[in-house]
């Protein structure tokens, strides 16, 4: 075992598939000399060169354009946009050139590429920096959507990710970049599909990715306190889902709450919750709960903002409310 | 430059499928054996050809909702294009795609695209991959002259000038953008001056004049292989038919179509054949026949395949995840 922040896990996952294939390649805002934004990249572009690692305009139509392009004629190509929040801007490519080209055109293509998109709020970058917006992914079919939430997942998923056919988007947590981990020497891929129980319980199932695991383990604890049991589940990957992780616990429990960072109208969650409300409905003792931000922009002020990001506390009294 | 014989015999056959082709279909949506969107390439047929005959069969395109003439003169089959616009099972897209999505990455066809501006960038990408792999094919991506307003085509010439990427940006200024005609949607009359904010040599043509289309984009094809960078070429045509078929074009001032129709880039080529002896006009009418009968094997072909099956509906959405079908 090993020590190695998420932001660093990321990296490793490229570079392993990098040095693996020639057809690798990674470009995007400022991911040469500069790092990256959040220093993901540092050191790639000394190690592979520019012509792998490669910096782009400020032009995320292009970044993401290019990406669907070069992976119809074999690339495998990595495009970093440096918020998830700018997507925007490079969404017709995303959405319906990328999502929908093999179906299009009668499943006669390859698109393999892997959009880095650094997520969520909690470090004062205020509305247009802050998003949690893996709604709008998973809502697209032909597009696989992974959110890892630590280091040793990061590599996983990334291993995974890049040697997938299909456009992968891959969610990055800005507040987890420097968190450090455990790491295997040698990390397997992780499959998508696959859920992590990252704590066992049986009195409620708190259902989570990214960020928010930490604060539902958090929870967990708070809850066993007052003798709560809470089994604690990191979807990592939120398309393909993991329904049956799901569907077992909670015929073990009995009891749903789900976490994410996300403005809680239309929010991810709601499908996950409207899934086991159609799967298992039956075996619930309880309404189905959901945490989330609250219903406006990510505030810039400290105050305002962890006022508006979900917390601990927030799910210990959804749990609570069940019981 | 000189065309050999052959090659001017090549570039009229494909022009003339491409007007064959589009009759038909336009016969067949008038009739309402196909549906949906049709935008037709009739009038246009010069930039296709000119283009797709400066490429080999390695390079790529990208394509338009008018998709049909790029299609067929990189070497599109009729067949299949027929059984697409019909939804049958045979079609290139498996019945998925319809007229606006047609494809066929074996002859390097990235698709026909329903978005405006979409292509640019996916060029750029072709573009990278060329590069990248240090192969030296080229893409040719068309667009009409209304895409060039989107973001979409300065960052794609953007990218590819500063990258120096083996793309040829070809611009079909038909005019209109659907029923806004190009004075009312831009402040200039050459989309060619646009290549100067990017660096790039900038061509206006005669669209309806097949050998000059097939002379700049050669010059253009030439400089992107030998790793000179992308070249953005206008191509001056027009349509006739309406935006899409069902489309009664009120916004065209009266006898524009008519004057259009003078220069009917087919006829332009029959003469010179004619004139330069390249072909009698006995074996011009011997291959007008071959084509027409080569048009009516691909409606039989669409009409005689099978519609798909409703499961597959949900395959082709990801290469290994085939999803959820219902239980009527």
């Amino acid at each position: 075992m090993r020590e190695l922040t998420y932001g660093q896990g990321i990296k490793e996952g490229m570079r392993i598939k990098m040095l693996e294939n020639p057809d690798v390649c990674i470009f995007g805002e400022d991911v040469g000399i500069f790092g990256g934004c959040f220093g993901v990249t540092a050191g790639l572009v000394e190690e592979f060169g520019e012509k792998r690692v490669r910096d782009t305009p400020i032009s995320e139509g292009a970044i993401i354009g290019a990406a669907v392009g070069s992976a119809a004629i074999g690339l495998r190509p990595i495009p970093e946009l440096m918020f998830v929040d700018f997507s925007t801007v490079g969404m017709d490519q995303l959405v319906n050139q990328a999502a929908k080209m093999r179906y299009m055109f009668g499943g006669k293509l390859k698109l393999p590429m892997v959009v880095r998109l650094p997520s969520g709020g909690g470090v004062a970058a205020a509305a247009q920096h802050s998003q949690s917006l893996e709604a709008w992914f998973t809502h697209v079919p032909g597009l696989k959507v992974v959110y890892p939430s630590n280091a040793q997942d990061a590599i996983g998923l990334m291993l995974t990710a890049i040697d997938d056919d299909n456009p992968v988007i891959y969610l990055e947590n800005k507040t987890l970049y420097a968190m450090p981990g455990e790491v295997e020497d040698e990390v397997k891929p992780i499959p998508f599909g696959k859920a992590n129980i990252k704590k066992e319980g049986s009195d409620v199932t708190i259902i989570s990715y990214g960020k928010q695991v930490y604060d539902a383990l958090k929870a967990a604890e708070l809850l066993a306190k007052d003798g709560i049991d809470a089994e604690v589940i990191d979807l990592r990957s939120l398309y393909p889902l993991d329904k049956e992780a799901i569907v077992e616990s909670v015929k073990k429990t009995h009891k749903v709450v789900l976490v994410s960072e996300e403005a809680k109208r239309g929010a991810y969650t709601g499908d996950v919750a409207a899934m086991i409300a159609e799967e298992c409905f039956y075996e619930c003792d309880a309404p189905i709960k959901r945490v989330g931000s609250l219903n406006c922009p990510i505030p810039f002020s400290g105050v305002l903002e962890s006022y508006v990001l979900p917390n601990e506390v927030d799910i210990v009294q959804a749990v609570k409310s069940l019981f | 430059m000189k065309l050999s014989n052959e090659n001017i015999i090549e570039m009229y056959t494909k022009m003339i499928k491409i007007r064959k082709f589009e009759n038909r279909a336009m016969n067949l949506f008038a009739e309402g054996q196909i549906g949906g969107f049709v935008h037709l390439y009739i009038g246009e047929e010069a930039v296709a050809t000119g283009v797709c005959s400066s490429l080999r069969p390695d390079d790529c395109i990208t394509s338009t909702h008018r998709g049909h003439g790029h299609i067929i003169a990189k070497g599109g089959d009729l067949k299949y294009m027929m059984a697409e616009l019909f939804g049958k099972e045979t079609g290139y897209c498996k019945g998925k795609g319809g007229s606006m999505h047609i494809a066929d990455a074996t002859k390097g066809i990235l698709g026909a695209n329903g978005i405006v501006g979409a292509g640019q960038n996916i060029a750029c990408g072709a573009g990278l991959a060329f590069q990248y792999k240090g192969t030296d094919q080229v893409c040719a991506c068309f667009f009409g002259d209304a895409s060039t307003n989107q973001s979409t085509f300065h960052e794609g010439l953007n990218l590819a000038s500063t990258w120096k990427l083996p793309v040829v940006f070809v611009c079909e200024n038909n005019g209109y953008g659907i029923s806004v005609s190009q004075a009312k949607h831009q402040n200039i009359t050459d989309i060619s001056q646009r290549a100067v904010a990017y660096n790039i040599p900038g061509i206006t043509v005669d669209g309806n004049d097949v050998f000059a289309v097939y002379e700049a984009v050669n010059e253009a094809v030439a400089r992107a292989r030998k790793g000179q960078g992308p070249t953005l070429i206008e191509c001056k045509t027009y349509r006739w038919r309406g935006h899409f078929e069902g489309d009664p074009t009120v916004y065209r001032p009266p006898g524009e179509l008519e004057q259009w129709k003078k220069k009917d880039p087919i006829p332009r080529v029959e003469k010179y054949m004619l004139e330069n002896n390249v072909m009698t006009q006995a074996e011009v009418d011997k291959l007008n026949g071959t084509i027409d009968a080569l048009v009516e094997e691909a409606v039989d072909f669409a009409l005689a395949s099978k519609m798909p099956d409703v499961s597959s509906a949900v395959e082709d959405v990801y290469t290994d995840i085939v999803e959820e079908g219902r239980s009527r």
